[in-house]
């Protein structure tokens, strides 16, 4: 077992001193900082680069630069795959739980081909996952990765396939064969791409670090269900100067599912809490082995299941998934997932309260009022910002709670609303008194006209549908 | 909303292949693929064919100075902790012998390790599913509906489509109807209601209130005296309610409490410190809020997992079993509304949406589910089986994905 070190593993103890202590304190501003303690505790808080210090990169800190590095290391490595601006980052894991810092990186998804595929069909499965994208609370929601499988184990096919699939996308790419043969056919086609390459295993580990090394390509570790070889394999391809890893302990459904589950928690516990280093490298999930058990089922069954195993992958500490349903609904729920999972949860859970305008409103202009849970203003106001719609939105102060838990948790009520249409000063700015409330608030309609004097008109339930109630329903 | 859907039906618009009736025949064949598979094994173990990795083609590489030329073996030491605390075992539902009508009941909690972690302890007390039942007509969504059509209106009927056809291990009654918004229906409504149930299925009930909490608290009171030593599971008791009263009645009658607090963990510990001056702490689970996907469950994640934490910890107020309100999941958008038509159907996209904010919170630590689609209680209830059958996985089997062709 490797020994633990000082610095790493350890975010909540490192304090902005500890970084300070190591910065040339010149105050220079270079980083666009106000001072080395303000840059300090942005490094701490991992908001800036340790590079954005110049004097720092000068040739007397070296020293300083590289105990800083060290110190700032994550337990579990971040490995890029890919290059230019879709390249992916892949682990760089401060903790082992979100609540103790937050996760970087996202678990990147990647949909496969097969170099058995006509062209056509490899053609439409990249546009379909190049095409994948939703729009959620300001962010576009995307598929990473495409992972080129042999089925065929011909170099040749392979060859041609990873060249077809380099012309068409500059999404990084997966190869994944157990041949090395095979794989260093699949690489001469795509020799800067820096692909991550699958896999090494106990038997064809030597060949495929002469790959990774040759190539300067990430490389795959597997070793199913098999904790030791898979530390031991990572051991051997360290010392052979394959500094790249990527972690795969086997994905197993049905009955496998608990190995599955303990393995990826256990490798995450011991890069994390035990200073482990042969486990800190990111963890590669293959949710698309439940097609393996497919007999007769429908497609749909298998896409239904490779969707939940892939769920509690990306909960259970998957950095990478391979997955094979591209189908938009059994996708959506883990893009939306994941992007949940991976956000900071350090920011606040509310907006300001207040008044928001939309598309300069008159005194004409329909009021309605939301809550300032983050998540449900954002909703609504990117609902009503796209309809070009004139409006004023009353955000009411609800501590971070939504329409409905809101109203059941008394953290929305007629009095909040009340208060809220009098201190926004909304009765200066239009000349009706009407106000449309969230349909899931229609409980406490009555006590809102009671306490403000406004007459109520219950919206829609879903503030999707505000544009159109807006257009049929409202009148000054 | 509730036009459109009924325009949706009158279109007959069915998914065909109705993701419950795949599951039903998959069900079937899953049976035959089993006796499949082994024979497949014994197949490949006479022909030694497993999926052997590939020969080595390239020749052996230079063994530079330094490059290991054989594998350097190692152990991983599996990092196995203990903890001081342990999560409170509650129990719900009573049999004739111990006062009640039941015929069965369940036990949630007594984990001393977090959420699946089976390779440093077993699940103590797999998690439990009940499943809604609402006393009056409500807007539900397309998916659901397809499922409850029939009995909608007839809260008994629907209890028992709930255990016998969707494999509840609880039912929740919520009597939304006692609402002074809605129907205000009195308290002698509501025990009618409930009785009808207890007659109608036999597992242990989940009484759900309308969210008022001074007729919560009267409707409560009647229902848990009529029903003195059922152990029905009280939902909800919450910080604006008169919470001595409600604690009082729910330990004279033999119930147990459920403590919903809005995600603030030290809200949670507030109320439970309230309770504990009337209730013991085995009469005690905690909701402490479930957020849909999309809309709030980092929220919801972080907090249960944090408290599953904190409890095995040693702080003795969090060390209760949770509860989740995952049919929430429906609240996203996404998980009810036609999308375009790359998103669609939205038939299997609905109940993905809530079993995927199941399966975030089951991860957290969650050991009671309320929730709503029938397919998303039969995956969950079949994934619980799975993680905590001791079954090893078959590593040979899984291996060769590569060369797969689905």
């Amino acid at each position: 077992m490797s020994e633990k070190k000082k610095g790493k593993a350890g975010i909540k103890e490192l304090s902005p001193i500890d970084v300070y202590k190591l910065l040339p304190k010149t105050n220079c501003k270079e980083c666009g900082e106000e001072n080395c303690m303000a840059f300090a505790t942005k490094i701490v808080n991992r908001e800036v680069n340790v590079d954005q210090c110049t004097p720092l990169l000068k040739k007397e800190n070296t020293k300083a630069y590289g105990e800083l590095k060290e110190m700032l290391k994550p337990p579990v490595k971040e490995v890029i795959v890919g290059v230019g601006e879709k390249a992916v980052k892949l682990g760089g894991k401060l903790v082992m739980y979100r609540h103790e810092f937050t996760y970087f990186n996202p678990t990147a998804l990647a949909i496969d081909v097969t170099d058995e595929l006509t062209e056509e069909e490899l053609l439409s499965r990249i546009k379909k996952t190049e095409q994948f994208s939703y729009e959620y609370i300001g962010y576009t929601l995307r598929l990473d990765m495409i992972a080129i499988r042999s089925t065929s184990g011909e170099p040749e096919k392979f060859k041609a396939a990873v060249k077809k699939v380099v012309e068409k996308t500059d999404l990084p790419l997966i190869l994944c064969t157990f041949n090395a043969t095979v794989a260093e056919a699949g690489l001469m086609a795509a020799p800067k791409s820096k692909p991550l390459l699958y896999a090494a295993t106990v038997e064809n580990w030597k060949d495929m670090a002469e790959l990774a090394l040759m190539y300067g390509c990430p490389l795959v570790v597997s070793a199913p269900n098999d904790l030791n070889g898979l530390v031991s394999l990572t051991k051997t391809l360290l010392a052979y100067g394959v500094q790249d890893l990527v972690l795969d302990p086997g994905t197993f459904a049905n009955e496998g599912l608990a190995d599955t589950l303990n393995n990826f928690t256990m490798l995450r516990r011991a890069a994390c809490k035990s200073g482990e280093e042969l486990a800190g490298f990111p963890l590669m999930g293959v949710p698309m082995t439940v097609w393996m058990d497919k007999g007769e089922v429908a497609d749909e069954v298998m896409k239904w299941r490779e969707a939940h195993l892939a769920a509690m992958l990306i909960v259970r500490f998957a950095d990478v998934l391979v997955m094979h349903g591209d189908d938009g609904w059994s996708l959506l729920p883990n893009a939306v997932l994941r992007q949940n999972i991976y956000t900071d949860p350090r920011k606040p859970v509310a907006v300001e309260p207040g008044l928001k305008e939309f598309g300069s409103p008159d005194e004409n202009s329909p009021v309605l009022f939301t809550t300032n849970f983050a998540l449900t203003y954002y909703t609504v106001a990117s609902d009503i910002e796209n309809s070009k719609t004139k409006a004023y939105l009353i955000v009411v102060e609800t501590e971070g709670s939504a329409v409905d838990s809101g109203v059941a948790g008394r953290k929305l009520t007629a009095e909040k609303v009340a208060d809220a249409i009098k201190e926004t000063g909304i009765e200066n700015k239009v000349k009706h008194r009407k106000i449309i409330i969230p349909g899931k608030a229609s409980r406490i309609s009555g006590e809102i006209e009671e306490l403000s004097g406004w007459k109520v008109h219950v919206g829609p339930r879903d503030s999707s549908e505000i544009p159109k109630y807006i257009i049929d329903k409202w009148q000054p | 909303m509730a036009e459109k859907k009924k325009k949706d039906e009158d279109r007959g618009i069915n998914f065909s292949s109705d993701l419950l009736d795949l599951l039903a025949k998959f069900q079937e064949i899953e049976l035959q693929d089993f006796e499949m598979e082994v024979a497949n094994l014994e197949l490949w173990l006479e022909s030694g064919a497993l999926p052997k990795q590939f020969t080595p083609q390239l020749k052996a590489a230079p063994s530079l100075r330094g490059r290991p030329a054989e594998l350097l073996k190692t152990q991983f030491m599996a990092p196995i902790e203990t903890y001081p605390g342990k999560i409170v075992e509650v129990k719900l539902g009573a049999t004739k012998g111990e006062g009640g009508t039941r015929g069965g009941s369940v036990v949630i909690g007594g984990e001393t390790s977090p959420a699946f972690y089976t390779f440093e302890r077993p699940v103590v007390h797999p998690p439990v599913v009940t499943l809604d039942v609402f006393d009056m007509e409500l807007p539900l969504s397309k998916a659901v509906k397809m499922h409850v059509k029939d009995v909608i209106g007839d809260p008994a009927a629907w209890a028992k489509l709930a255990v016998e056809k969707f494999g509840a291990d609880m039912v929740t009654v919520h009597l939304i109807s006692i609402d002074p918004l809605l129907k205000d229906a009195t308290p002698k409504d509501a025990v009618k209601t409930v009785e009808e149930i207890l007659q109608a299925v036999d597992v242990p009930l989940v009484i759900g209130g309308c969210g008022d909490p001074v007729k919560d608290t009267a409707v409560f009171a009647e229902i848990t005296e009529t029903f003195a030593g059922e152990r029905f599971l009280i939902s909800s008791l919450t910080q604006d309610m008169d919470v001595e009263r409600c604690a009082k009645f729910v330990k004279k009658n033999g119930h147990v409490a459920l403590s919903f607090t809005p995600m603030d963990l030290n809200l949670a510990r507030e109320l439970n410190r309230r309770l504990y001056d009337y209730l013991g702490k085995e009469d005690i689970i905690m909701d402490l809020t479930t957020a849909a996907l999309g809309y709030g469950l980092d929220y919801a994640f972080t907090n249960m997992e944090r408290a599953r934490l904190a409890g095995l910890m040693g702080d003795e107020e969090l060390a209760h079993p949770m509860s989740s309100g995952t049919t929430n999941a429906w609240a996203a958008r996404e998980a009810w509304l036609k999308m375009a038509p790359e998103w669609e159907p939205r038939e299997l996209r609905g109940p993905l949406w809530e079993v995927t904010t199941a399966f975030t919170l089951l991860l957290a630590g969650v050991d009671l589910f309320m929730m709503m689609h029938p397919a998303a209680v039969k995956t969950l209830k079949e994934i619980t089986a799975q993680l905590i059958s001791g079954k090893k996985a078959d590593a040979s089997k899984f291996a060769d994905w590569v060369s797969v062709k689905p």
